[in-house]
């Protein structure tokens, strides 16, 4: 049943995507091209989207565990850091370059289109350069200081909050 | 150089596509109380993290490529997708694309449609960072650069 749902859950999300245009290239970039003929239809997805979770969220936080149990993962961290803004500021130049994003892809990948499957293997190329280079950064630090590894350690598995 | 493409402005389809990626979200937060993040549920995937995690993701990644056939079925016409840059620009876009979400915990699903509606004080700051970025490097790349 949870697999259904979560089947069910992604099947909505990608007609959601595909309905609203941004899974289009052509779209993302007019609307990102202030300057040009711009097309602001993007900011309604958004709006759209943001209103029926802003109010399901708070409806579903009503009880007390999710539906097939667990309990609501939902990020504490308030931190503001270089990461957050960096690699936020990192992203946008990429979504601006290639003109989709993650979660516009996925689906995008079902209309059978070759560039779709080409940039999906170049994300997974980043999150891969990304981890290497996490990895580096707590082996130096052990080298330096063994009694960090364990902080560093739990900061990399901590990486993954909000996506 | 990223070519002129014209598009129609659709607030209505838009808005009606938003309606349901916020309902997907919610549905992900009822069912496994689960922020709808594509990064993290790529990234999950493709590295194997936690065992269990596994088998949801894979499911949820298979319903949303699932969609655009589902639209066919329905209308008859595949979802509109035209990409007017060069694969050598959606290989460097999705490399950068996929080094920053990671770096930053989040995309456009995860910061944007979720962080925003918890109010959540990292995504209120991730967010207009990803926008202005992404919008001045279209500003480069058509208006500076392009010609």
């Amino acid at each position: 049943m949870k697999l259904i749902l979560a089947l069910f859950t992604g099947l909505i999300f990608g007609i959601g995507i595909a309905i609203s245009g941004i899974m289009n290239p052509a779209k993302v970039f007019n609307f990102f091209d202030v300057a040009g003929k711009w097309d602001p239809s993007l900011a309604f997805v958004m709006g759209g989207a943001v209103v029926i979770t802003f109010i399901g969220f708070r409806l579903v936080w009503r009880r007390n565990t999710p539906l097939f149990g667990g309990k609501f993962q939902i990020p504490t961290s308030n931190t503001i850091d270089g990461r957050l803004i960096g690699g936020s500021a990192i992203f946008g130049i990429g979504w601006g370059i290639a003109g989709f994003c993650p979660g516009a892809a996925i689906p995008a990948l079902g209309t059978g289109r070759w560039e779709v499957a080409l940039f999906l293997v170049a994300v997974t190329a980043g999150f891969y350069a990304r981890r290497l280079i996490a990895a580096t950064q707590i082996n130096a630090k052990t080298a330096l200081n063994p009694s960090e590894f364990v902080a560093t350690d739990v900061r990399l598995h901590s990486i993954g909050e909000n996506k | 150089m990223i070519a002129k493409v014209e598009t129609l402005f659709t607030p209505f389809a838009s808005f009606g596509g938003g309606l349901l990626i916020g309902l997907g979200a919610v549905l992900l937060m009822l069912g496994l109380g689960r922020i709808l993040g594509a990064t993290g549920i790529l990234s999950g995937l493709v590295f194997a993290e936690n065992g269990g995690e596994f088998a949801w993701r894979a499911a949820m990644i298979v319903g949303m490529i699932l969609a655009p056939g589902i639209i066919f079925l329905v209308t008859g016409t595949m979802p509109e997708l035209s990409v007017p840059v060069s694969p050598r620009m959606i290989i460097v876009g999705g490399v950068i694309v996929g080094f920053g979400a990671s770096l930053g915990s989040g995309c456009t699903s995860g910061h944007g449609v979720c962080g925003l509606s918890r109010l959540s004080v990292r995504s209120i700051v991730a967010v207009p960072t990803f926008m202005l970025t992404a919008s001045g490097t279209v500003f480069l790349i058509r208006h500076v650069f392009g010609t």
